[in-house]
């Protein structure tokens, strides 16, 4: 694959709810894609169907009309290409750590041994060492998306969605997690796909920005970031960007009649 | 520390309510056909310890052997009605509706049907355990989390993997809850089928005390009873324990 060659294309991507044809327009026409190992995020009003976006490509539901191309071919989902994380940790409550993290593997045929002598193996990555017994109930927060992301990587899928994995959680440990995400991300060069609705975390961690318009979503502006990592909110230039990333989405909140 | 206070408490208060009835017994000389004080029960189920323990293994045996017949029924029904939503729709009003049949109606009907050995017992104890294992465990098969499901679908898990992996142990908690329920039922479910007819357990025991005023003896299968109930109890509730670690984890960490 060349360089220049999308991993991912979405294009014309539409989707109505409802019972009534033609139904309540949720994405109408996006257009999207991401390089193999680029850090992609989208970023827009709540409710303008974000999750919408990777339910599908999860093959999840069904689109109205668009494509999907992965190098290039049509595809009907991503799913067995991707892996998938969200707010919720979703950790199975009756798995200890280590059982929770290969989960994936497990369904991939990968025996249990071979799957937890794997996950033994990136405990000290995630920052779970000595916590591989425990049960997610005996966890905190920011323990259980670390577990959920591990889950996530050891999938080893070369596309990454994750639909606000931090939102849950307190500014300190975000940032934290934000870090690991780095981290980990360094490391296995995954293409990821993040819906945030923190214009600082998208900042932050990705390499470019769609800012979709509020529902029915479309894409608004593609914002590139260039500066190198790891990035400190404080610098001028990220602080004017997300002046202007704030001024773009407060265009598309409606404003509320007197 | 709280475990011992636990057990303390209800103990003396056991102790006092003891105390006081042996009291009101020797004050108002109550006869012991009427009302026989604590020391004379206790002194009967020591004399006759041999007896009730024989009857009180009937009564376990019946219990337990019904527990197992309705566990293993009650579970296969749950499954079938979990895998098929016309079969659900077909069974589960049948199920409800015939608990408004008292069961200890049919009592007789059980007793011409399987005798008056161990079966018609047996069967008793297990009609009654039957509907809250069913019940619940439909429940249980009923409440996996739908995000889990979908999480298990990306990760492409097999239908039977979801099976196995999410809905077996999310139901687990809710089997349990059937098991605490029936196994307080069963009892009862065994010492009626013995009234109506038997040759043995603490049922039969008690209808047969009665009959010649042997009141001490009908208190002492009482407590047997009891100590059969509370015991049956304790051991659901242990083996939950060995079953579901992660719901008493929070508790004790």
């Amino acid at each position: 694959m060349s360089p220049g060659e999308p991993l991912l294309e979405i294009q014309g991507l539409v989707k109505a709810f409802g019972d009534r044809r033609p139904g309540t327009p949720v994405l109408d026409g996006l257009d999207l894609e991401a390089a193999a190992g680029e850090f992609v995020a989208l970023i827009g009003p709540s409710g303008c169907g974000k999750s919408t976006i990777f339910n599908l490509l999860a093959g999840l539901i069904q689109a109205d009309a668009g494509s999907l191309l992965l190098e290039g071919r049509a595809v009907p989902h991503l799913r067995g290409r991707l892996a998938y994380m969200q707010q919720k940790d979703l950790l199975l409550p009756w798995r200890r750590t280590l059982d929770n993290a290969i989960l994936g593997l497990e369904t991939q045929g990968v025996p249990k041994a071979e799957a937890r002598r794997r996950a033994r193996g990136l405990l000290d990555v995630f920052g779970l060492s000595g916590f591989e017994d425990r049960w997610p109930d005996e966890l905190s927060g920011g323990m259980r998306q670390r577990v959920a992301l591990m889950r996530t990587m050891l999938c080893q899928k070369e596309i990454l969605l994750l639909d606000e994995p931090f939102g849950a959680l307190d500014a300190m440990t975000r940032a934290q997690m934000q870090e690991w995400l780095l981290k980990v991300w360094a490391r296995f060069r995954p293409t990821v796909l993040l819906v945030t609705h923190d214009v600082e975390e998208a900042l932050v961690l990705a390499d470019r920005i769609y800012v979709l318009t509020s529902r029915p979503a479309r894409v608004k502006e593609v914002v590139r970031v260039t500066d190198p990592r790891p990035r400190a909110m404080t610098r001028p230039d990220l602080v004017r960007r997300k002046a202007d990333l704030l001024r773009l989405l407060a265009d598309e909140i409606t404003p509320v009649a007197a | 520390m709280k475990r011992l206070v636990d057990v303390a408490l209800p103990a003396a208060l056991l102790a006092l309510l003891g105390l006081a009835w042996q009291a009101a017994v020797w004050y108002w000389r109550i006869p012991a056909y009427l009302l026989p004080a604590p020391s004379v029960i206790i002194a009967t189920m020591w004399r006759r310890a041999d007896l009730l323990a024989g009857h009180a293994l009937t009564t376990l045996a019946e219990i337990g052997l019904g527990f197992a017949l309705a566990l293993v029924l009650g579970i296969g029904l749950a499954l079938l009605i979990h895998a098929s939503r016309i079969l659900e729709r077909a069974i589960m009003p049948l199920v409800i509706a015939s608990q408004t049949v008292p069961v200890f109606a049919v009592a007789p009907l059980l007793i011409l049907w399987f005798g008056y050995g161990l079966g018609s017992k047996v069967v008793m104890a297990a009609v009654i355990v039957f509907f809250p294992i069913v019940i619940n465990t439909v429940d249980g098969l009923r409440a996996a989390d739908p995000d889990i499901l979908a999480l298990l679908t990306i990760l492409e898990a097999s239908p039977w993997q979801k099976f196995v992996k999410v809905r077996l142990p999310q139901a687990l908690p809710f089997v349990f809850s059937g098991l605490r329920i029936g196994v307080a039922v069963s009892v009862i479910g065994a010492v009626i089928g013995e009234w109506v007819g038997a040759r043995g357990g603490l049922g039969y025991l008690m209808i047969h005390a009665n009959a010649q005023l042997q009141v001490e003896m009908v208190f002492a299968a009482i407590v047997w009873l009891s100590v059969l109930g509370v015991g049956l109890y304790a051991l659901v509730a242990a083996l939950e324990r060995i079953a579901v670690p992660w719901r008493f984890r929070r508790l004790s960490s």
